[in-house]
């Protein structure tokens, strides 16, 4: 190899580089950040354990809930978010991409306009509906309104990995014996497990990471509260803000999600790598 | 099981896909639906599948009206032409698949499975996926599957064109062995003449949505009813010339451009006195003369080597004319030669309905 086509082939990977160091600077500094008295730049003033302390006692003193209570509602709503928006999508995805009925296009298009609808215009609306529906200031609210946020995304990726899938195996699959439903589930549903992984994953996080929504529906940092609610309150209009405490907090908000990710990489990553050769 | 399809039409809107298609099937038999791309047979045998619903007219299996029987319950087998093996699945479960679904016994299942898996020859492939196996291993689990629970009709839908030739031609013969044994009712699509003529009991021509012709294949190559049929059927393609027919002293003459044949008067007098009519004659049918005085006389346009016959292209005037030659012969391109006309073998057309003057 000449020494040409050697920087050549190192071009590309000090772009790269390049690029994601901001991303990595930053998760150091979270992480060196929770574990430090304080900063300066990306230098630690002193180790300290002391930002962790939200774990064993609430932060907010008494009336506020512990970081547990916070932690378990939390995962109640990603994990339920999780489980309806792929259910739901993959049953109304299958529809609307194998089925014809009528209403079919316009069901469609208006799923997509729903997606695109800033959610943020809609919360005065869905504030006098969760109130009269006593909903308001509970999980149940909370999650059903993430819920229905998240299904127009949800279902059109499905039916995208749908319309992927052979009529022919779909065919044959009928021909065999099996009612729609056994196809759906046996043989369709399979063959779409990255698009499931995708979905759950998508679902999750958004479901963990939501802020506005329980922010906007709960009280405070109540006994109803979210990670990210809980995480705002660090930032008190009279107290100065922890910073440290902050981290401390991010940090351990993002392990689920990073522990799920790990988990579901490769079938995300076989989304890529394409279906079997007999199948398609 | 036979097969009765009466009227049998399926439309979308304004497109039509089939149209009033009329025919029978009998117990054990072997019909080919031959045509072009988009000339209807796979909508006919989606159809019989019960994955389309007619739009008109009915399908009977034996007296029984099937319109609305779901597919899973007419006891058909499919083989499709992307194989459409659960990639899943390990290649045991494909072929079994049919079986779980009417609860057969596990020990039954096992079984039945292995007796046709061993029988398509991929027996020790049981425990692979279908991603690990080549197109013509995955074929024959595609045939298994369809064979296990024992239909009362096969259907196949181009099931060899996506194997190369070699395979291709073997896969024929297996398959056509596997129907003669098994004697079971099958339908088999293709837009490839030769596996249609080779492997059919009958043969049904479409175009357009219409059948065109229904008969054994040796009549569909000697007695085309319509030009489409003699034009589509068989390789290399009937000639095609425009001749007037006459009667003189007796004998019926075709003439054109440079032509001038005398035609046996049992052909000759059914196409005489309608002006200008389209006689078909097949490669095979036109020789090289050995004396280049008589016959029609040509140029030697192109010279093909197909191995065994050298396919010639011969300009007569205006018209070209496919002939089959024997390569010791060697012609060569640009000589002048001289043609002899199997009259008794041509075949004669109306110019505007395109049917046979003759059947």
């Amino acid at each position: 190899m000449t020494l040409r086509q050697r920087i050549m082939a190192v071009i590309p990977y000090v772009l790269l580089v390049l690029t994601v160091l901001p991303i990595v600077v930053g998760y150091f500094w979270l992480a060196l950040s929770s574990f430090s008295v304080s900063t300066e730049g990306l230098r630690s003033t002193g180790f300290t354990l002391s930002n962790w302390s939200f774990l064993s006692e609430p932060p907010f003193g008494r009336g506020y809930p512990s970081i547990w209570r916070v932690t378990f509602n939390t995962f109640v709503i990603a994990i339920s978010m999780t489980t309806a928006v792929v259910i739901v999508s993959s049953l109304a995805g299958y529809a609307l991409s194998r089925l014809n009925f009528p209403g079919r296009k316009s069901f469609l298009s208006l799923t997509l306009i729903l997606h695109a609808f800033p959610s943020v215009t809609l919360l005065i609306g869905i504030y006098f509906v969760l109130r009269t529906l006593k909903l308001y200031n509970t999980l149940t609210g909370v999650g059903l309104v993430m819920i229905g946020f998240e299904l127009p995304f949800g279902i059109w990726l499905m039916k995208g990995f749908f319309d992927n899938v052979s009529w022919d195996m779909e065919r044959a699959a009928l021909i065999d014996g099996a009612s729609r439903l056994r196809v759906w589930g046996e043989i369709i549903l399979p063959t779409i497990k990255p698009g499931i992984a995708a979905l759950s994953i998508f679902a999750f996080i958004s479901g963990w990471n939501a802020w506005l929504i329980p922010k906007t529906f709960t009280i405070g940092a109540g006994q109803n509260a979210t990670l990210s609610v809980f995480l705002n309150n660090f930032r008190g209009d009279t107290v100065a803000v922890q910073w440290g405490a902050v981290t401390a907090v991010g940090l351990f908000q993002l392990i689920p999600v990073a522990i799920f990710f790990i988990f579901t990489q490769d079938l995300l990553l076989s989304i890529y790598a394409g279906g079997a050769k007999g199948g398609t | 099981m036979k097969v009765k399809l009466e009227n049998l039409s399926k439309r979308w809107g304004k497109v039509v896909g089939a149209d009033r298609i009329d025919l029978e099937i009998t117990d054990g038999e072997f019909v080919a639906f031959l045509g072009p791309s988009g000339c209807g047979k796979t909508t006919t045998l989606l159809m019989v599948a019960g994955i389309y619903k007619p739009t008109e007219g009915s399908i009977r299996f034996d007296e029984r009206v099937v319109n609305y029987v779901a597919p899973k319950d007419r006891n058909i087998g499919m083989v499709f032409q992307s194989y459409a093996l659960y990639p899943h699945m390990t290649v045991f479960q494909n072929i079994s698949y049919p079986l779980k679904l009417q609860k057969t016994s596990k020990e039954e299942m096992k079984q039945r499975a292995q007796k046709v898996a061993d029988m398509m020859d991929i027996g020790h492939l049981m425990d692979r996926k279908p991603a690990q196996l080549s197109g013509g291993q995955q074929q024959r689990v595609a045939l298994g599957r369809a064979l296990v629970k024992e239909p009362k009709l096969l259907l196949f839908d181009e099931p060899l064109s996506n194997l190369d030739a070699r395979l291709r031609l073997s896969m024929r013969g297996e398959i056509k062995r596997l129907q003669v044994e098994l004697r079971v009712t099958s339908i088999y699509v293709t837009h490839d003449q030769v596996e249609a003529m080779t492997m059919a009991d009958r043969v049904a021509v479409m175009k357009d949505g219409k059948l065109q012709a229904y008969s054994p294949p040796d009549e569909l190559y000697d007695q085309p009813r319509t030009l489409f049929v003699a034009s589509f059927v068989g390789n290399p393609p009937m000639n095609l010339i425009e001749v007037d027919v006459t009667r003189e002293n007796g004998d019926y003459h075709a003439r054109a451009d440079g032509i001038d044949l005398i035609v046996p008067a049992e052909r000759g007098e059914k196409a005489a006195g309608k002006g200008r009519v389209i006689m078909g004659i097949r490669p095979e049918d036109v020789t090289i003369s050995e004396q280049e005085q008589e016959g029609v006389s040509g140029e030697i346009y192109v010279v093909e080597p197909l191995g065994r016959d050298d396919l010639i292209d011969v300009r007569v005037g205006e018209t070209s004319i496919r002939v089959l030659a024997d390569p010791a012969l060697r012609l060569k391109m640009g000589e002048n030669t001289a043609l002899d006309f199997n009259t008794s073998k041509a075949q004669f057309f109306d110019p505007a309905t395109e049917q046979s003057l003759l059947w």
